[in-house]
């Protein structure tokens, strides 16, 4: 296809991603360089109800507002977020490192930065749901395929449940239901024979419940792909194979596996990357003392009562960008030359 | 696709009904019992005594005489306005999946038929701007459309969900048509067609199943959006979902939890129709498919 | 209890039907636009103010959650979006930060005849907010638990943990305490509250520098994980609504929950019958032999932007005053403890009304307080849970907080 072809197809798409994604992401790349100004602290006098009058400290506002005015993106800091205590902390693994503590110790001091304690969770989930998820997803598409026709329709709704219901009431219910009080809570109880299990006191038990809600929320994003794809393998390739005498497992294997495969690799990056910014499920189960992500860092930072803080949101999004990027890394190469390349 | 490749036999028949039924029970229970529960008053589906009371309605009975009552349905639509809501995410909805899906097919097509390096590179930056967090990107908006005086208003969001949906559909329609034969859209050209027309007479026919898929998926961007909507809508604009996490608990203060269940649960029912649907036309997507390839 | 509550919504619902004429607010025209919080009684005070929109006067609101994200912008922009933000405490720090809001001083002159002095929040003289309504967390106790063991009411923490102890060994309920201290906002208020009670100070005076490190913040933190000794295994996952829904399933006996949240712990349509019948507000405890309340003082009023015209201001400020006029009170006396004029405070606003008497202190309004309580809110949680001493939380708070007001140009 000649350029020009290319570009009037592609260009809507495009302008539409520049000015809406690409300018923001330059922009917040850049504010994570800066910091606020030097706020100009003076004492005032606070009166408020029932509490009475205080002499406490106020930003002056007008006086600040004109440095700002003069300097609207901030003050110019460099690397100085990514490298402070609530990003990569340099300075504190500087110290940890150099400390000789033995690996287990060393390990745990990190552990202790908030940064890193986000990140090995956060990897963790990714690592663990995306695949488990696909494979379910995969098994859910074959299974689905082979129901009566007439049943088709009512079975793909019910598997796409645990998608579509909006996670603010999925998981308040599901986080209800595993409750000591709820069905499942007390079902589990009843099994495993111990009225006091809970499993949301112990880290381990948080965090393979997130793990679990996880794979059953995105096992049927995988399901639906899989199973429009598995509508476009061509069945006389299926029927040829079979003359040739190829097992059932064989088949699958040859023939409808290396078919999904542009899919198969859409679905991990798509799966990998939403479950590398996980979110809701922390919020939702009210996990963040067992188990935080990056996303939820932003979340903090954003959600600030009275100072967003910009500058840190807007940092550890671009370490959330770099972390997906290097994730995806052998994902992309293994796929660049046949993919990117194939004329 | 009665044909013999698809015939098993009896013990994987038995095997895979029985998955798909254990699966069924798993993704499909917890929707089942709020439905039921939606029936019910909060004191009983979210029991801090037994979970046995959303089963028998202990105290639904003790406050309304009855076993079952539909006071949740009514605080959410008549009480609270869910209709208003539920109109706005239509619109929303609809318009996201429209522009995204015309966006994407054309800007999918042009990347599954070029052969040049720079369509790797887009690809690879549409992905780049899918992994940032979308609560940043939405909080760098708000300045700027406050200024500009679009803040609050449905187009606005439309556009925005259509462009933070992009990337998605780009990449997804871009696997779909890569499967499609070339020979297809070049006999086309051969026979004197345009590239457009060609596209739209020779390959569309055939996209079906993957156009219909990635609707699907853009319809339920739109649909079940929280982080975009929650933030650029002025409270008439406001889609179902923000309105739904109104309904429910905040700091210091109680919420309507059962306006929240009879809300989702009544936003799920539409749904339906619409899975039915997406079913259907994938299937008859292969019979085009299949005839023509 | 029961019949006043009773008597007093009832004499609400009458009140209620025979005001439904449209009001006259005496603006002539204008704009008013509110954007606030969305909870009940923010809803009863904007829906006054509705009443007074009219051919000449445009109405318009925006209730969210999302308010504290919105408001810095929205009132940014020239003109603002919304004319009217309803602020807390906390939410009015960035406003005034930015310089985005006025003094309110000459329509309090001219349109607050209804205001009593004690609603007007001074920075240097100058009103800049309008409070109408209060809230703090305060004691919720089962009386007839505490009957049962034998113990009075508890005054102090040292009293609450005391009573705990005897609750559990004589068998009266299994996990007798509960607390908000769900990692995040919750947890960081649960601190605020119990170093307000020692009597500590969060900053050196006149600058961001962080002072909680000394013995009223270890003595802080040493009575919030004794209290969890106490507290049901998932203690960690309970914000303040969470432990509204365990009071009021009757599996504790003692907590200390919001204000706001009193009305529905009492609430018979979820609520057990014993716990409707048998509970009882105090304010809350003192703790280590001080005298203030362990729990911060909140309120919530409004406040208008300076990026609008004039009139529009006069108008907004005309129509706040109709949405908190003594009557909106008078109405909703269970809604919110409101600092309206001529409010009889209810049943369920004693245990705000007593934390305020015995002198607790307001949530601190200085620029930084926000950060801090951020830092808290990720900070404690190991300690809370008890992998973590003491010394490491507090350093970790620290530095995490350094780095956040670095950044927000609070600290060098």
């Amino acid at each position: 296809m000649p350029h020009r072809t290319f570009l009037a197809f592609i260009l809507p798409s495009i302008v539409a991603m520049l000015l809406f994604i690409a300018t923001p992401i330059m922009s917040i790349a850049v504010q994570s360089l800066y910091i606020e100004h030097d706020k100009i602290l003076v004492m005032s006098e606070t009166c408020q109800p029932l509490g009475g009058c205080v002499k406490e400290t106020r930003v002056d506002a007008e006086a600040t507002a004109k440095i700002r005015h003069d300097h609207p993106l901030g003050k110019f800091n460099g690397f100085g977020i990514y490298t402070d205590h609530n990003h990569l902390a340099f300075a504190d693994i500087g110290k940890i490192v150099t400390s000789n503590l033995g690996f287990n110790e060393t390990a745990a001091r990190i552990y202790d930065l908030p940064f890193y304690r986000a990140l090995v969770f956060t990897l963790t989930y990714a690592l663990t749901v995306t695949p488990l998820a696909m494979c379910l997803g995969f098994v859910i598409a074959l299974a689905v395929n082979a129901v009566p026709k007439l049943l088709k329709g009512p079975v793909i709704f019910f598997s796409l449940l645990p998608m579509v219901v909006t996670p603010l009431i999925g998981s308040l219910v599901v986080y209800w239901m595993i409750n000591a009080d709820g069905i499942l809570g007390a079902a589990i109880q009843l099994i495993t024979h111990n009225p006091d299990l809970s499993l949301k006191a112990s880290p381990t038990m948080t965090w393979v419940t997130l793990i679990c809600y996880g794979i059953w929320t995105n096992a049927p994003f995988s399901f639906v792909v899989f199973y429009s794809g598995l509508q476009t393998v061509p069945s006389d390739t299926l029927e040829s194979a079979m003359i040739d005498g190829a097992s059932r497992l064989q088949r699958v294997r040859f023939v409808v596996i290396p078919t999904l495969l542009p899919l198969a690799v859409f679905v991990t990056l798509v799966q990998l990357m939403d479950n590398f910014r996980v979110l809701e499920p922390i919020i939702g189960f009210n996990a963040a003392a067992n188990a935080t992500s990056l996303s939820y860092s932003i979340f903090i930072a954003l959600n600030n009562q009275s100072a967003q803080l910009f500058s840190s949101a807007a940092a550890t999004s671009v370490l959330t960008i770099a972390g997906v990027l290097i994730l995806m890394t052998p994902v992309l190469m293994k796929t660049a030359r046949e993919f990117g390349f194939r004329t | 696709m009665s044909t013999i490749a698809n015939r098993r036999p009896l013990s994987l028949a038995i095997t895979s009904t029985a998955f798909v039924l254990v699966w069924l029970a798993l993704a499909a229970f917890p929707y089942i019992w709020t439905v039921w529960g939606s029936f019910k008053v909060e004191a009983d589906f979210f029991s801090r005594e037994t979970w046995q009371n959303a089963l028998f309605g202990i105290k639904t009975i003790q406050q309304t005489g009855e076993p079952f009552t539909g006071s949740g349905y009514y605080g959410a639509w008549i009480e609270s306005q869910f209709w208003r809501s539920v109109i706005n995410t239509a619109i929303v909805a609809t318009c996201v999946t429209t522009i995204s899906l015309t966006l994407g097919t054309l800007g999918g097509y042009a990347l599954s038929r070029t052969a040049y390096r720079y369509k790797f590179w887009i690809l690879i930056i549409a992905l780049v701007f899918r992994a940032m967090p979308d609560i940043t990107l939405v909080s760098g908006y708000l300045l700027p459309f406050f200024q500009l005086n679009i803040w609050g208003y449905l187009p606005t969001a439309i556009i925005v969900l259509v462009a933070l949906n992009q990337p998605f559909t780009l990449w997804m329609l871009y696997s779909f048509f890569v499967n499609i034969p070339k020979e297809l859209d070049e006999s086309a050209l051969v026979d004197g067609c345009s590239r457009f027309q060609a596209f739209r007479l020779a390959v569309m026919p055939v996209m079906w199943p993957g156009v219909i898929t990635t609707g699907l998926f853009s319809f339920l961007l739109g649909y079940n959006d929280f982080a975009v909507t929650s933030m650029l809508l002025t409270q008439e604009n406001q889609t179902m979902i923000p309105k739904i996490s109104s309904f429910l608990f905040k700091i210091q203060a109680e919420g309507h939890v059962m306006y929240a269940v009879a809300a989702v649960v009544s936003a799920t029912a539409p749904l339906f129709v619409l899975i039915m649907f997406f079913q259907r036309q994938l299937v008859a997507g292969l019979t085009a498919g299949a005839v023509k390839g | 209890m029961k019949f006043t509550l009773k008597a007093m919504l009832l004499l609400g619902t009458i009140a209620l039907t025979s005001t439904a004429a449209l009001a006259d607010c005496g603006i002539a025209s204008g704009s008013v636009r509110i954007l606030s919080n969305d909870f009940e009684a923010l809803k009863i005070v904007a829906a006054a103010a509705e009443e007074c929109a009219s051919a000449t006067v445009k109405f318009s609101k925006n209730q969210t959650s999302e308010h504290k994200n919105l408001q810095v912008p929205a009132l940014t922009s020239n003109p603002a979006e919304y004319t009217i933000a309803m602020v807390a405490n906390n939410s009015v720090v960035p406003l005034l930060s930015g310089g985005l809001i006025r003094p309110l001083d000459d329509l309090v002159a001219k349109y607050g005849k209804d205001l009593e002095p004690n609603q007007l929040i001074k920075i240097d003289g100058k009103t800049m907010a309008i409070a109408f309504m209060a809230n703090s967390q305060h004691l919720f106790y089962r009386k007839d638990l505490l009957d049962k063991a034998g113990i009075a009411p508890p005054k102090s923490y040292e009293d609450v943990l005391a009573a705990a102890k005897t609750l559990q060994e004589k068998g009266v309920i299994k996990y007798p305490l509960g607390a908000a201290d769900k990692a995040g906002w919750d947890l960081a208020a649960e601190f605020v509250n119990m170093y307000l009670g020692y009597g500590g100070e969060f900053f050196e005076p006149g600058s961001a520098k962080l002072a909680i490190n000394n013995e009223k913040g270890k003595a802080t933190l040493a009575t919030m994980l004794a209290l969890t000794k106490f507290m049901s295994p998932d203690y960690l996952t309970y914000g303040a609504d969470e432990l509204n829904k365990d009071f009021q399933g009757g599996k504790i006996a003692i907590s200390n929950n919001w204000g706001s949240l009193a009305g529905a712990a009492v609430d018979a349509k979820v609520a057990t019958a014993d716990v409707v019948a048998n509970t009882m507000f105090a304010g809350a405890p003192t703790v280590g032999g001080g005298t203030t309340p362990a729990a911060a003082l909140w309120w919530d009023g409004f406040s208008i932007a300076k990026n609008i015209s004039d009139e529009d201001a006069a108008a907004s400020f005309q129509a706040m005053m109709h949405g908190i006029a003594p009557d909106v009170a008078a109405k909703n006396p269970s809604a919110a403890t409101w600092l309206i004029k001529g409010y009889k405070p209810g049943p369920t606003a004693v245990g705000v009304i007593q934390t305020a008497a015995g002198g607790a202190k307001p949530y601190p309004m200085v620029p930084y307080m926000g950060l801090l309580h951020t830092a808290l809110s990720t900070g404690l949680a190991d300690y809370i849970k008890g992998s973590q001493d003491a010394d490491k939380a507090m350093a970790g708070v620290e530095a995490a907080y350094n780095a956040a007001a670095k950044e927000g140009g609070f600290l060098k």
